[in-house]
Order: C-alpha cells, then structure tokens, then sequence
C-alpha cells in the first residue's frame, strides 16, 4: 500500500507548497508513490488518516499549538519545509520588535482577540523528523527528501557552508565585491543560488550546525565590516535559532 | 424556499491560497447568517521592514506572498525606487513586464487548471484529472511549466526573485535563451487554445450571477497596464498611484484578520475582471478573440467570469511576451557586468509602487530617512480589496440560491471563493492603520 501524505501550513506565503505544484511532471510521478490524503491548498478531500505530514510555516500563535500537537499525533513522519518551519525564518524579523504595542495599533481595543507570540520553528512545538531548508525550497532537494524517507533512510543533509558550493562554482566572493554575505555560517544545500545570480546569500536555509564564529569575525575584520553589519544580516533568517543558542 | 433550513460550514475553504471560511445560516428561508470570514495567522510585514535597508526591502517583502512574489518584489522596488529617484532603463523596463507577464501566466495556469477546473469537472482536486483526462492535464502541466521557465529566466527563480534589484537586474538573461523561450511560447500556442477550448466546453457550469460593483485596476492609453499606468475605475476618474489612499480606504472588521477596502461605494473589485472591464481594448488580438469566444464583454458584473478573465489575460501575457522579446531583439541586448549593483545614491524620500499582479492592483508604499533605512511602510493587497466584494455578492446571491440542495450551495459559495483567486496570506500581511 502507497504511504499516505498530508500538507499542512501555518504563518507562511506557501511558496514552498507552491514548489510542490511546480514539480509538474515530476508531480505526477511522486503521486504514484504516495497517496495525498490532506492538501487544502490543491485538494477539496481531508483525511486526518496519514503517514507523512509535510507542514509549511512558523508557529506564531498559541492557538496553532494545538493543530501541530493533533498533527504529530497523527502523522508516523513530520517533515518541516521551508524556512519558516525549518527554521523560524523571515516570520522571525517580528520577534525583535514591540509585539503588544504593534498589536494594538492594528487591532486596537480587540488586539487580545488576535493573538500572536515570538515566530518560532515547528520543532520549537513538536518533535520533528526531517527538514526541507529554504526559502522557498528547492524542488530537487524535496524530491531527494521524499525519496529517503519512502526508502526508510535518513535524508542527507549538508552541514557545510554555502561558502563550499559558491567557490566550487566560482563566483566571485561578495566580500570581495564590497558586499555583506551571510553564506560562511550558512546551512549549503541551495548550490548557491543566489550568489549564481549575482546577488549575495541571504542565510535562508538557516545557521549551519557548528558555524565556525572566529572565522567569520576574521573575516568581518578584513574586509571592514562591522558586528553591527552582522547581527543586522542575520535577523534576516536567523531570529529564532539565534534566540535559542 | 419556506421552511427550508440549511447550514453552510466550509472551515476553510479549499483549493485557495491561505485560510478564508464560509459560514451560513438559513431558517424557514431567511438568511440569518451569511459571512466570508479570514482567521489567517497574521504576519506584521510592516512592522518587520521598518529599521530595514532600502536594498533588502523587496527581498523582505517578496515573502509576502509566495504566488505573487514577483509582483510584491516589483512593487516593492517601484516604491523604493520612486523614493530615491532612481529610473531603469527601456531594457530593464521591458525585462521586469516580462517577469510580470511571467508570473501572471503561471498563477492564472495554476488557478485555472488546479483550482478552478475541478469544479467545472465535478471532482475535489486535479489528483483524478490526472488518470480521466491525463491529456488535458499535461497541457495544463505543460504550459504551468512554460512559464515558470520564464520566470526562471528573467528572475533567476520562479518564486521569491532573485535578479530583480533596485535600479535594474544583477543579471540578465541572453538573447539566445530569450529566443529559446519565444521558440517555446510561439509552439505552445496550440496548447492554450486546447485549453481555451477546454473551458468554452465547460462554461455553462459557471453559475450566472450578476451584482453591479465598481472595478479599480491601473490603466494606461498606450497598453493593457500591468507594469505601470494610473488608477482607474468604472466609477470614477483616473488618478496619479500616489493618490492610492483615497481609493483604497482601509477599515478594520471583527471577522477578520485581513482588512477590509471601499471607494466609490460599498465594495469595489479588483484582478482579472476589473483589468478587463477597465482595459479590454488594449488586449493582444489573440485575446480579444479568446474573449469573443466566451461573449466577454465590458461591463461584465458576474465574478464566476473573473476564471475567464484570467484565461483571457493568459493568452494576452503568452502573445505580449512574444511581442516584448521581439522588440528586445530588434534593438539588440545591451550586455551589463557581472554581479551588476546599479549605482544609488541614497536619500530621505518617500515613494509609491503599484503593479498589477495575478489577483489585482497592489501598492507598497515606504518612507526611507537620509541613511536609505525604512522608517515606514503600507503594503495594500489585492486580496485585502475584493473581501467586501466577496462579503457583498454572498449576501446577494445567497437568498438567490436558499432553495437549493445544501451540496449546492456550499459549492456555489466555494467557487465564488474561488473565482476571486484569493491570496489570503498575502491579505493577513497587515500591521498597520492610520
């Protein structure tokens, strides 16, 4: 019997979702591995019958705690995708500012009705079994996901920086073109997209494990910018993890 | 339609993009209830840009929408660019309508052959599509994946772009890879007639419902706006983008946590049907006969038509991309360095950005101090403006369809939903009134 998978999202903008529908053909052939039991956004049918939950977005609210919880109930495999659950991701740039007082000017009187708390990783609620980083994901890098875990294998994750893909593809580095990159303390696995197209790494697919600090601060150093350059660029993406070192 | 009772549940509603729920009471045939609501976790993008730099604020606020982010990415740098009195050049001008165009076409695909179809067939999602009518919906495929390569090209990416930057491109596709696509949109055209043809099949399951409502979308004497032009509506005169305020109105109601707009009276709707009624005779000639087709016609006031609308503006985007890289290869492409950063010299300013993306008329709007940092910023969504439209035909096509099966009804509602092509992620953006 195909394995049954299910999609759920939180406080996100569901590109990730959005990549799953842009694998076109490559769609079809993963629906002839599973059966998709739960996907509100492409999908009329709901079972809460699954084995795979594949779940988009940062947790930004109490009341969505307990969605997650009935989700890791049900499900045998979590998988976060995306930056938001990954990792907290953009969600988090709210997390350093005056929640209450942001509330009430949108909401005023009725601002306890909306409830809202620091954006945070879905593994800061449930446990979770693999990631999918990016924002938004990588197609291929779904696929090699989804593929390990049917196989019953661990996916491989790198736990390199984007800084060894980005040389291996030659780019010419940001620093050296005058411009603040996070890729030496960044999670690799996007081939380094972004400095490929000519702009910098933004650090969406989060911290990598053990990012090597001193060095980065040599080379902050040598190319004269400033801690401030640094903590300011690693908001970005990196709000929740850095709370929770 | 006495004594008939009837609840309408839809919690939440399917084949959207974010949370949006239906909720409907009728008893002894009197609507007690009816109310489109959004319980969609809210996102404080505006509050989140503020302190930001005005380089990284169209990467921010691409995030607001992974469907449309190249839309909010041009909106974005419209405003940031407005703000610092940077202007693009033709080449980029024609590039960024080409990423637009892009986008347009693989959203309107997408909510056309994976959304909206299923309903016309009578089937809960594209899944079983796939083994009835697998011709059909590799077509489908086939053109969504046509014009994500397009995006790809021109953006460096298909969703949250990468090339788009302030002041023009940091890369720019080559007039080889430009003539490889226009090969491919010119051989697909058969293809979109196929699904032209698909939909004219199936157009007597569009329920026919009329409610008279004021249209707003950008428009321009010289082409069908898209990129750029003034705001126009079916009520009132054009007006300069930086007027945006006054049209769009902004209100706050318990329901919901997107906000709600209102202009000339109590609703006003925006995307593909407003751009049609307001447009229509700037269209490319594939798409006015496509609209032919379907007796598309200004004013057009029943929204189930905002599905066609899209096809209609598909065909115009697939043969306007043709157009656009013909002219670029005419003037031939003027080649820019690598890891291009347009020179910018940054200044205290204010400036407002507005593109029509898939689902209507979008606005960013950013107050910038002297060190180029954002110290304020208004993001207006489509999705944000058609709620009041949506709350009002439910509330006048409900008691039009209360002796109906409650099957029906539901289904009727949900396709209203549905032909709105609603973003509400996008729409719960919000932090901010004034």
């Amino acid at each position: 019997m195909k394995p049954k998978a299910a999609f759920f999202d939180f406080a996100g903008c569901e590109g990730d979702q959005l990549q799953i529908a842009n694998l076109e053909e490559d769609l079809l052939a993963l629906l002839s591995q599973v059966d998709v039991v739960s996907f509100r956004e492409v999908m009329k049918e709901h079972s809460d019958n699954y084995d795979i939950a594949f779940v988009e977005g940062s947790c930004t609210r109490l009341q969505d705690e307990d969605r997650l919880r009935q989700i890791r109930k049900n499900a045998k495999i979590v998988v976060a995708i995306g930056s938001c659950a990954a990792i907290g991701g953009i969600n988090s740039l709210k997390n350093y500012k005056d929640l209450d007082g942001v509330k009430k000017t949108v909401y005023g009187e009725n601002a306890r009705l909306f409830d809202s708390y620091a954006a945070r990783a879905i593994d800061a609620v449930i446990p979770v079994d693999a990631y999918v980083y990016g924002c938004p994901i990588d197609r291929e890098d779904f696929l090699q996901v989804v593929k390990s875990l049917l196989l019953g294998k661990k996916p491989d994750t790198p736990t390199y920086p984007v800084c060894v893909e980005c040389k291996k593809n030659e780019n010419v580095c940001a620093f050296e073109r005058g411009q603040y990159c996070v890729g030496p303390v960044t999670r690799a696995g996007c081939n380094s997209c972004c400095v490929n197209e000519g702009t910098i790494c933004w650090g969406c697919r989060g911290l990598v494990d053990n990012p090597n600090e001193n060095s980065h601060k040599e080379v902050l150093i040598k190319y004269g910018q400033t801690v401030d350059d640094a903590i300011n660029k690693f908001r970005l993406y990196f709000g929740w993890q850095e709370a929770k070192r | 339609m006495k004594n008939s009772n009837v609840e309408v549940n839809v919690h939440h509603v399917t084949r959207v993009e974010g949370h949006g729920n239906i909720s409907v009471n009728i008893k002894d045939g009197i609507v007690e209830k009816c109310e489109w609501s959004i319980p969609e976790a809210p996102r404080f993008f505006e509050a989140m840009v503020v302190g930001r730099s005005w380089y990284e604020l169209h990467h921010i606020t691409s995030r607001i929408c992974g469907i449309c982010s190249i839309g909010h990415t041009l909106a974005s740098l419209k405003a940031t660019e407005s703000a610092l009195g940077v202007t693009i050049s033709e080449q980029d001008l024609k590039l960024r309508k080409l990423a637009l165009h892009g986008e347009n076409m693989q959203s309107h695909v997408l909510h056309l052959g994976f959304l909206v179809l299923p309903d016309l067939m009578g089937v809960g999602s594209v899944i079983p599509l796939a083994s009835t009518n697998p011709a059909e919906v590799k077509i489908v495929l086939k053109l969504h994946r046509i014009a994500n390569e397009m995006s790809n090209l021109i953006c460096g990416r298909t969703t949250h772009p990468q090339r788009l930057i302030p002041g023009g491109f940091s890369k720019i596709p080559s007039m080889n890879e430009l003539t490889t696509l226009r090969k491919k949109l010119q051989d697909s055209i058969p293809n979109l007639q196929t699904v032209a043809g698909l939909f004219k099949s199936l157009e007597s399951k569009l329920p026919n419902f009329k409610r008279e409502t004021e249209f707003i979308a950008l428009t321009d004497p010289n082409e069908y706006a898209l990129y750029d032009g003034k705001l126009g509506s079916t009520d009132t005169a054009s007006a300069p983008v930086k007027e945006y305020l006054s049209y769009t109105n902004e209100y706050i109601v318990p329901q919901s946590t997107a906000k709600w707009a209102k202009h000339a009276r109590g609703s006003y709707m925006v995307g593909a049907l407003a751009r049609f009624n307001l447009n229509h005779d700037r269209l490319s000639p594939m798409a006015k006969k496509t609209a032919a087709t379907f007796n598309l016609s200004p004013v057009c006031y029943n929204p189930f038509m905002n599905s066609i609308a899209q096809l209609v503006e598909l065909v115009h985007s697939w043969e306007d991309s043709i157009r656009l890289i013909n002219e670029l290869e005419d003037k031939g492409l003027t080649t820019q360095s690598e890891y291009n950063k347009p020179e910018i010299k940054v200044k205290a300013g204010t400036g407002v950005g507005a593109v029509e993306v898939p689902r209507g008329i979008l606005f960013h709007d950013y107050t910038y101090n002297a060190n180029g940092v954002c110290t304020r910023a208004n993001c207006v969504i489509p999705t944000n403006q058609n709620h009041a439209n949506i709350q009002l035909d439910m509330n006048a096509l409900v008691p039009q369809i209360a002796d109906k099966p409650q099957k029906e009804i539901e289904l009727t509602l949900e396709m209203l939903v549905r032909a709105y092509d609603p973003c509400i992620s996008c729409s719960t953006h919000v932090t901010k009134i004034n």
